[in-house]
């Protein structure tokens, strides 16, 4: 087993170095296919691994690969975890990374950086595994800070453009502040329970309940809210929720395999699967809970709004991810981590699906992303167009689809829940689906529907793209129908992920709900006598009513709405907040520092001060020397004389 | 190889080998280079033989040499190391090894004494961590000055007469204030040996005026906040190769000297007075952070960088006493103490990286301010994977070595106090701040001028230095124990030194 | 009888007489010369009686290195001299102020 996990994680990490530093040697051929042999290596193997994880109920593996160090009794370790949780996220990582690795062959076929380019989407592949398998916190720290640095590499990919590699320092620094809190968090793990291991950690949070942290004079916090608020500080970071989500909508400058991959499926999830790989922490303040539903919840529903008024096709999908990312920390913050992490999965393979069909509207726009430019491309894109109503679909919730088991297993785990903060929640997420499946068929509509907005130039070379692109898409539109209602029943209530996720009696909302759980068929009739489906349906028919029927309305109503339009056109000034705040700030901190901490004080007063002192001394001083022999002489003897003189009078 | 007097070997070979080297000037430029490359490759080689990790489970002095220097005052010669010395020893060897190659072709004026000049630095540096004799470590602390004085005042910037004589007078100030505690101590304890001054039992009063005296000569020379404005200035001035020995390994000294002099000899004194070093390093990390942000001059920017960096060694060597008081327990103390060493030997290996960065493309354009470059990638790209790789490892990024030392200072300051490792851990934001706006402003982007456009990408030579620093630190941050393990000894010996009151 | 104070008494004078010439003397760096041989001498003056009156011979041998090296230094001194004027043209002490600070 250890040999078979080194080989998943190391594959794809050595496909990325032969393609990274011997790009050159191997062609562009060479770099694809190593990194896509590598990767689908590493997928079987994790379908493998899954398989095995199926058949018993017992944690596959978990062991140290080496000692990184030990330093005062505490061991630092690079070890693999692998239970149920962790094989299906390496089985979801793998495989639309696979996909994406397929489908840039298609899409990056003309771009100079095309080894580059495959040799970091398999390091991120690497990053994200090393992730998800590790069993201690140094390591999951080491994987969620190189995701975030593949994360970097690819957005400023296209390095020659000023808005891409602004964003991508964007995202490492917003990202590191989340990583700060991260860090924090492990410090605070480290001091009450002494370890980095996940099991030992578990196992002492005894002492984190019991610890009391003095963080204002005074004031004992438990240990145990604070580390797990620090924590979700970390996810909160990585997983684009408000205040820290401002990256992930810039982040879209990347190329849109990227988008797909690390910015949808997989990397931004990764706050998600830490929270619930930390349930047994999480589980134990309710404060840290109902922080993370509220903050989930509050993300949920205004990002969703933002997504409305977007007008790039890949924006408005990254805002919908940030929504979605929402609505899975809202299952978190419900203490329901199977729907979570269901959700994350479903997600996985649509909004893949979604950036992945985004991108092969943009190949056949030649880089056009403005959807008002669009229009009516369903005639000439129908494969693009048809896995895209399957991805919207299934993000809306429609019944049956994969998005809509997950979907409504989290709004009835929040209707359910008891934790505080589930009204406001409750609320959020309802008012999230409308908003969803508006700004979903917006999209569709705009792009595929009505008129055709672009030149005669465009017309002539637009046609479908090709095998490579369709391939990934048509292979991603299958799970984003089926995998919903082949997984919903024992994902959510088959108690499937045993061990992994542990839920305290009174929170286990999930086993409620399984009580009412009849298989798939059951929950679709269900579906349809509940809230969210019609809601839905209302979203998808404003947007056909809107963006088909009247096209001329928007307008008019963003007129008449000028303030709230303005609002979310400029995304709650979040940007502007930042940028005038916290960049502004912290520059002018540190010109001040610098002008008057560095140069005026201590360069201007303390050291040139001294030798200025001393210059001004020493020219008083030089008034004494005159030059004259006699006057030197004189002080010559002067000065015997009153020696002498004090010799003898004090001697 | 147990015979050989491997210590006063690795000391005077490159001193001696700099005489020789200055010998060989008259027959041209190639010959003394020759020279030089030799005598420091076989250095290093030779100081490889000092790693060897069974001898440092104890924390006795290894590779002892003993000889009567000068009788009258009982003054040694006195040579030995232990598991804090020799990481700080190889790290010099190495270092020294690349800044020769570095400056292969970049020196054209007087390249025989630039060469020289950098050898007996070594000689000395060697000398300075392995002496065991508190006057000769004196002897060998002062005259490091010298080449470095030579080396920036002959081969640096049009402003180097201000940055030497601000760097030399800073540091001589320091080091005369230590020269009277170690006068005092040897009329206290009637030798000059080091090891003896560890067991001298000193009043209260007493300690803390040695304390202050030794802090003032380390802290120059780390350098601590207030003390850190020579640094800049004499970075900004000194040629590649005296910036990088600067950072690499004469801000280590004052490291050292920490955990040889000030904290063995006055635990007592540190321990009251370990709030202050405590603020300053905190000071350092943050301030300076802020001060980084915003220079238009590349070195300038390492240059602050380091010191914030070097706030993290001076963090996690004076936390344990306030862990004493704060938990009631040792634990989470030698995590600290070996963080300050590991980032040490980390920052030596990164900062020396970025030094030689600027300096391959301060060689090409001449210029160091960041508004004269732009789109480097373009024309550089092999160069620019290099410089990203050591801006996010100076930035502390998991993997690489620059993360470990940090993540053990955090991890034990929190057991202090909250809000040390919270502003300790700020440097995550600011140092990615100060790191990766830099990359952003020179290496990314569009082709900015005509210079960038006519960049050429590293040579083999620079390669090989790149490459060789760049596998250290990956190394150093992918497996530390090997590193972290011959410090354990030592830094539990010196904990318990530390915990013993000398009063 | 002519006793030590007498001597002393001399000697005291000479010198006193030596340091005016030094304070007084505007004009003449010879004159300068001559009076620091006069506070020799006077000097000299002071070892020759005490060894008189001790019955010390050191002081005696003592004057001897001290002729010897007045002597050396005199010759020295009027050396400078003479490059002084050559320099200068002048060995006026009013106008010899080159040591200002």
């Amino acid at each position: 087993m250890k040999a078979t996990l080194l080989t998943i994680v190391l594959a794809p990490l050595i496909a990325a170095a032969i393609a990274g530093l011997f790009g050159k040697r191997i062609g562009r051929a060479g770099a694809h296919w190593i990194t896509i042999l590598a990767v689908g290596l590493s997928f079987g193997l994790s379908a493998w691994v899954l398989w095995q994880s199926m058949t018993t109920t017992a944690v596959v593996f978990d062991d140290t690969i080496y000692t990184w160090m030990v330093s005062d009794g505490l061991s630092m370790e690079i070890g693999f975890l692998v239970d149920r949780l962790t094989a299906l996220m390496m089985t979801v990582v793998t495989f639309v990374s696979w996909m994406v690795h397929i489908y840039t062959v298609g899409y990056m076929r003309e771009d100079p950086g095309y080894q580059r380019f495959f040799s970091y989407i398999a390091l991120f592949t690497f990053a994200m595994l090393m992730l998800v398998m590790a069993n201690n916190f140094l390591q999951l720290f080491f994987g969620w800070e190189a995701v975030g640095l593949v994360s970097y590499l690819l957005i400023g990919f296209w390095y020659k453009k000023p808005t891409a590699i602004h964003a991508n320092l964007k995202a490492f620094i917003v990202n590191r502040v989340g990583d700060f809190g991260f860090l924090l968090a492990i410090a605070s793990i480290v001091y009450f329970t002494g370890s980095l291991n996940y099991g030992e950690v578990f196992a002492k949070s005894g002492a984190l309940t019991a610890g009391r942290l003095e963080i204002f004079t005074g004031q004992l916090w438990p240990a145990i809210t604070v580390t797990c608020i620090l924590l979700f500080v970390g996810a909160m970071g990585k997983s684009a929720q408000i205040p820290l989500h401002v990256w992930l909508p810039d982040s879209m400058e990347g190329p849109t395999p990227i988008s797909a991959l690390i910015h949808a499926a997989t990397m931004v999830t990764a706050g998600i699967f830490m929270v619930a790989r930390m349930s047994p922490l999480y589980e134990l303040s309710e404060v840290a809970l109902s922080t993370v539903l509220l903050i989930g919840a509050t993300t949920a529903f205004l990002m969703g709004l933002v997504g409305v008024v977007q007008n790039d096709i890949k924006r408005i999908i990254a805002y919908s991810t940030l929504s979605q990312l929402g609505y899975m920390f809202v299952a978190l913050g419900a203490s329901a981590y199977g729907a979570g992490i269901f959700h994350l999965m479903t997600h996985a393979f649509f909004k893949a699906l979604l950036f992945l069909a985004a991108g092969s509207v943009i190949i056949g726009m030649h880089h056009e992303q403005d959807i008002r430019k669009m229009g009516g491309l369903r005639k000439y894109m129908p494969i693009t167009y048809l896995t895209m109503l399957v991805g919207t679909l299934a993000l809306i919730g429609f019944p049956g689809f994969a998005g809509f088991y997950s979907k409504d297993a989290i709004i009835e785990a929040v209707h359910l829940s008891t934790i505080p903060g589930h009204g406001i929640a409750y609320f959020a997420v309802l008012s999230g689906v409308f908003v969803t499946a508006l700004y979903s068929f917006r999209l569709l509509f705009v792009v595929f529907h009505g008129k055709e907005r672009f030149d005669d130039h465009t017309r002539e070379h637009l046609k479908e793209s090709p095998w490579v692109v369709t391939l990934p898409l048509i292979l991603l539109a299958i799970p984003s129908v089926i995998i919903g209602a082949l997984t919903v029943g024992p994902l959510l209530f088959g108690g499937w992920f045993g061990s992994s996720l542990q839920v305290l009696q009174n929170h286990d909302v999930l086993a409620e709900l399984g009580h009412e759980f009849h298989g798939p068929m059951a929950m679709v009739t269900h579906g349809l006598q509940q809230w969210p489906v019609w809601l839905a349906a209302a979203g998808a028919l404003t947007a056909w009513f809107l963006y088909v029927k009247r096209s001329d309305l928007p307008a008019v109503i963003a007129e008449k709405l000028s303030p709230l339009y303005r609002v979310l056109d400029r995304k709650y000034y979040f940007d502007e907040f930042n940028q005038q705040v916290f960049s502004q700030g912290a520059q002018q901190t540190g010109r001040l520092f610098w002008r008057i901490g560095d140069e005026t004080i201590i360069d201007g007063s303390m050291v040139n001060g001294t030798a200025k002192a001393v210059g001004w001394f020493s020219g008083v001083i030089r008034g004494i020397q005159t030059g004259f022999l006699y006057h030197y002489a004189f002080a010559m003897v002067i000065g015997l004389a009153a020696l002498l003189g004090w010799l003898i009078l004090a001697g | 190889m147990d015979q050989l007097p491997l210590l006063s070997i690795l000391t005077w070979l490159p001193i001696v080998g700099g005489v020789l080297v200055l010998f060989a000037a008259r027959g041209g430029d190639e010959l003394p280079k020759q020279i030089a490359l030799g005598v420091s490759v076989l250095t290093f080689v030779l100081s490889t033989f000092l790693w060897r990790p069974e001898l440092y489970t104890t924390a006795t002095m290894q590779f002892e040499e003993f000889a009567p220097w000068i009788e009258a005052f009982k003054v040694n010669y006195h040579l030995g190391i232990d598991g804090i010395s020799l990481p700080l020893i190889l790290l010099t060897t190495f270092m020294t090894v690349l800044v020769i190659i570095a400056g292969w072709e970049v020196i054209q004026d007087k390249t025989a004494q630039y060469m020289a000049a950098f050898l007996m630095m070594e000689g000395i540096m060697i000398g300075v961590f392995s002496a065991l004799d508190a006057m000769l470590f004196y002897v060998f602390w002062e005259a490091m000055l010298i080449p470095m004085f030579i080396i920036i005042g002959v081969w640096g910037g049009p402003n180097r007469v201000y940055a030497t004589l601000k760097f030399f007078l800073y540091t001589f100030l320091g080091s005369v204030f230590m020269l009277v505690s170690l006068i005092y101590l040897y009329f206290q304890a009637g030798s000059y040996e080091i090891l003896d001054f560890h067991t001298l039992g000193i009043g209260m009063q007493a300690q803390k005026w040695i304390f202050i005296a030794f802090l003032l000569a380390f802290a120059v020379k780390i350098p601590m906040f207030p003390v850190h404005t020579w640094l800049p200035d004499a970075h900004v001035e000194a040629p590649t190769g005296g910036s990088v020995i600067l950072a690499a390994i004469m801000l280590k000294m004052g490291g050292y000297g920490f955990l040889r002099f000030s904290l063995p000899i006055t635990p007592d004194a540190s321990q009251s007075l370990d709030w202050l070093l405590i603020l300053l390093s905190l000071i350092a990390i943050v301030y300076i952070g802020f001060v980084a942000l915003v220079q238009q001059d590349m070195k300038k920017l390492i240059a602050y960088s380091s010191i914030a960096h070097m706030g993290f060694v001076t963090l996690g060597l004076f936390i344990p006493f306030t862990i004493l008081r704060a938990t009631g327990s040792l634990s989470g103390v030698a995590l600290g103490m070996e963080g300050g060493m590991v980032q040490m030997i980390s920052h030596g290996l990164i900062s020396g990286a970025l030094f030689l960065c600027v300096g391959v493309m301060y060689d090409r354009v001449h210029s160091r301010d960041i508004a004269d470059y732009g789109g480097v990638v373009n024309t550089m790209p092999k160069f620019a994977s290099f410089m990203v790789l050591f801006a996010l490892a100076n930035a502390g990024l998991p993997g690489t070595s620059g993360f470990v030392g940090e993540f053990m200072v955090i991890l034990s300051s929190f057991k202090a106090n909250f809000w040390f490792a919270f502003l300790a851990g700020t440097t995550l934001i600011l140092g990615a701040g100060y790191m990766l706006w830099l990359i952003k402003r020179t290496i990314f982007g569009e082709i900015a001028n005509e210079n960038v456009a006519n960049l050429n990408d590293l040579n083999g030579r620079e390669f090989i230095v790149l490459g060789a620093l760049a596998v250290s630190v990956l190394a150093l941050g992918l497996w530390p124990a090997p590193l972290v393990e011959v410090m354990h000894a030592t830094i539990d010996n010196l904990i318990e030194h530390m915990m013993q009151s000398k009063i | 009888m002519i006793g030590l104070s007498h001597y002393l008494i001399l000697s005291a004078i000479l010198f006193s007489l030596a340091v005016a010439g030094i304070f007084l003397n505007r004009k003449n760096v010879i004159i300068l010369l001559m009076c620091i041989e006069l506070m020799l001498l006077a000097v000299n003056f002071n070892f020759v009686a005490y060894s008189r009156f001790l019955n010390d011979i050191d002081g005696q041998v003592f004057v001897f290195f001290i002729l010897t090296v007045a002597a050396a230094e005199a010759a020295i001194g009027l050396a400078i001299l003479v490059v002084l004027f050559r320099n200068r043209r002048s060995i006026d002490v009013d106008e010899l102020d080159m040591m200002k600070g």
